[in-house]
């Protein structure tokens, strides 16, 4: 039974979706809305939002990642906290729009001021509010990557694995390199795929040298890229968000995985 | 070394069509890796010397001209020379004027990526001057006539088969028929080899890993003592070094090598770290009787004061290409000129320009692993992010990528129709897609499917649809 804790009461958290969650995934930003209002949390999601601007800024493109960030600081602004499913979002928002307004006094405030009440997922969880590792099951034996914005930006590391620890039937196997890049990041899979590829290729020997069934990580776009590759070539490798697992919701299709 | 970086992509499929290549890198990604996070788990102060590290370095950089004069003045002091070159052409001929002023035949040569950085090797041989690389990996490249791939570890890209093959074609003139195939084998008939050049070598070319403007000295480490070979014996020394590798003090320089080892190879010191300070003195036993320094500007004096000069903190160790995945995928001569990975990916555009070596930094995927590892803390990413905004400033970025850029950021600034566009994409995604849950091939996303399938989106609509349907809060 999942057994609710109340340490977020009082507090308007708005809720960073990231577009790769709301176009493919819904669930995990149904599962981390469940997360912050079981932990007491108002749970809004601002209708202004869109996109971080990740990839106008890792292009080059700064004049419209600056456009793009002060519309999001707009939008998240009269919240205690803004979270996002996501540490390469998340990382965005509190490691890069501040460099974004060097120029610019009063909104490098501003992003300063968002950048300091915004939070992944998991992190917020355990580290701001305190919850404790949920009372929900999940039977899996599973693996956990890093993704490496979330861990060198924001230091997810430690947040998730102890939540996951909390579910029942789950068992958490360390894959060799669990800290080394998938080959997603972000427009790089497409620009090169090549190299992409091969990346990808020693972290599913990495999956799969665990033996585990099921493979979790924090954010979308790692997600997608092993799930695809996993699925290309036929290993039969679950993968989900950790956000849909602490939340007690694995019972959806894994990403992938024919709808039912 | 001329460069090929402008053939980044086509550099790509070489190399990971190539072998023995993948071979080597699989066993280097790991080694370098697990050598580096012994030596820091061993020893607790590590994070505060790097930042010792870094503040060392950006002292000197703030401070360069007055360094820079005090180290001259201490060499000119103790007896040596000192040569300014602004421009690799420059320090090219100098040093052959220098090779030519000793009546040099040979010259025997310490690992130097200065001299990579000017085609030096290239430009004596055209002189009738040959240089004997005494490092055994440069000797290994050198045999094979190639470039180095790695900054301290020029042969990493070989398997020992090819450097026994190597061997064996070209020792056998001397008298060493056998093919060897024992690693320490290989390293003694390369050692007897050697040792006869130097012999004869008339001249003596060494990099510095740090010159110290304190006491006058050039600092190299080695782990073979090559450069001790290519410094004592023959009648003229030669050290050529780029400007930002001077620091303050002996004291400096002892905690930069706390750092330098430990990054590069985990080894706690270098086996073999040599100051060389003037020439020989009366009384002294040996050394050279003519002791130069050439500083190479090459464009750095170009960088500092701006936001790059993070870049000429580095003190070349290579921790950042060993645990770079898209070095280790690809390996260094992929990047196609003297510095690979993560540093080259910074340097090579401000050396070259962006025209030519404009994929290096972009072919990263900001993981940042670099960074985490960099003795001086070099924020890596962002400066290659940097390279990318002048590239998208000068229009230099593809127009295909510009424009799917472009759209989405017009999109991500209308938030309603940014809906409506999600919500249809979405919908035929997730309706297509549904049966199988994936999509093997995909019109418009050939990067992603050439390797890859792309999951299906979950049905039921985007996030934002059905959160709103369910009457979640939205202000
Ligand atoms: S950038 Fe940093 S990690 Fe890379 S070679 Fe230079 S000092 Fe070493």
């Amino acid at each position: 039974m999942r057994q609710p804790q109340r340490p977020g009461a009082g507090l308007d958290v708005a809720l960073f979706v990231t577009c790769l969650v709301d176009m493919f995934r819904p669930s995990v930003g149904f599962a981390a809305a469940r997360l912050l209002e079981d932990a007491g949390c108002r749970v809004v999601v601002p209708e202004a939002q869109t996109c971080c601007g990740q990839p106008a800024y890792n292009s080059g493109d700064r004049a419209d990642a600056v456009d793009i960030a002060r519309r999001v600081i707009e939008a998240f602004e009269g919240y205690d906290h803004v979270v996002a499913p996501s540490g390469s979002c998340g990382g965005m928002i509190a490691h890069h729009y501040p460099a974004l307004f060097a120029d610019d006094p009063a909104m490098k405030a501003r992003a300063e001021a968002l950048a300091a009440r915004t939070h992944e997922l998991t992190t917020f969880l355990v580290d701001v509010l305190g919850v404790a590792p949920p009372a929900v099951r999940c039977e899996a034996t599973a693996t956990y990557h890093d993704s490496c914005s979330g861990l060198r930006e924001l230091g997810v590391k430690a947040q998730p694995r102890k939540l996951l620890a909390g579910v029942e039937g789950l068992t958490l196997v360390e894959m060799k390199g669990a800290e080394i890049c998938c080959g997603f990041g972000g427009t790089f899979c497409v620009k090169y795929p090549d190299i992409s590829n091969a990346m990808l290729d020693d972290k599913l020997a990495d999956i799969e040298a665990t033996g585990a069934d099921t493979l979790l990580a924090g954010d979308l776009g790692c997600l997608l890229n092993m799930a695809g590759k996993l699925q290309r070539e036929g290993r039969p490798v679950k993968v989900r968000h950790v956000a849909e697992v602490i939340a007690g919701m694995a019972d959806e299709p894994a990403i992938g995985e024919p709808a039912p | 070394m001329k460069s090929t970086a402008h053939a980044f992509k086509d550099n790509i499929g070489e190399a990971l069509r190539d072998a023995n290549l993948q071979q080597s890198l699989s066993i280097m990604k790991v080694g370098f890796v697990e050598r580096r996070r012994g030596a820091v788990d061993r020893m607790p102060e590590f994070e505060a010397l790097r930042d010792r590290a870094r503040d060392i370095k950006n002292h000197a950089l703030a401070n360069l001209d007055f360094y820079l004069e005090r180290f001259e003045r201490k060499v000119l002091a103790l007896g040596g020379h000192v040569h300014w070159a602004p421009t690799a052409e420059d320090a090219r001929r100098i040093v052959l004027d220098l090779c030519r002023q000793a009546n040099a035949r040979t010259v025997a040569k310490s690992k130097s990526m200065i001299a990579e950085e000017i085609g030096l090797n290239e430009h004596l041989e055209a002189h009738g001057i040959a240089p004997i690389e005494t490092d055994l990996g440069e000797y290994i490249i050198q045999l094979r006539q190639e470039p180095p791939s790695h900054i301290i570890a020029p042969a990493v890209h070989l398997t020992k088969d090819q450097v026994a093959d190597t061997f064996h074609e070209h020792h056998g003139k001397l008298g060493f028929t056998r093919r060897l195939t024992e690693r320490n084998d290989l390293v003694a008939e390369a050692r007897e080899v050697l040792r006869r050049k130097f012999q004869e070598a008339d001249v003596g070319i060494t990099g510095a890993n740090f010159l110290v403007a304190e006491t006058g000295s050039s600092m190299l480490v080695t782990n073979e003592g090559n450069a001790d070979l290519s410094n004592t014996l023959p009648d003229t020394h030669i050290v050529i070094a780029s400007i930002e590798k001077v620091i303050p003090t002996l004291e400096d320089a002892a905690a930069l090598l706390r750092v330098l080892a430990r990054s590069a190879t985990g080894q706690e010191w270098s086996s073999y770290t040599t100051f060389n300070t003037g020439p020989r003195r009366d009384g002294d036993p040996d050394g050279p009787r003519s002791y130069h320094v050439v500083l190479l500007d090459n464009g750095r004096s170009s960088v500092l004061g701006g936001e790059m000069q993070d870049m000429l903190r580095c003190i070349r160790c290579g921790a950042c290409m060993n645990h770079c995945p898209v070095y280790g995928a690809i390996g260094g001569h992929a990047y196609g000129w003297v510095y690979p990975g993560p540093i080259g990916a910074v340097l090579d555009p401000q050396l070259l320009g962006l025209e030519e070596a404009g994929d290096l930094p972009n072919a990263s995927t900001f993981c940042g692993r670099c960074e985490s590892v960099c003795p001086v803390r070099i924020p890596l990413p962002r400066l290659m992010r940097h390279w990318r905004e002048r590239e998208f400033e000068r229009r230099l970025t593809p127009p295909a990528v510009r424009k799917a850029l472009g759209l989405w950021a017009f999109l991500a600034k209308r938030p309603r129709l940014y809906r409506v566009a999600t919500g249809i994409a979405n919908r035929a995604l997730a309706l297509f897609g549904r049966a199988q849950g994936r999509y093997d091939a995909l019109p418009l996303a050939g990067g992603w499917t050439k390797h890859r399938d792309m999951p299906a989106p979950q049905t039921g609509g985007t996030f934002h649809a059905q959160w709103k349907a369910r009457g979640g809060a939205v202000r």
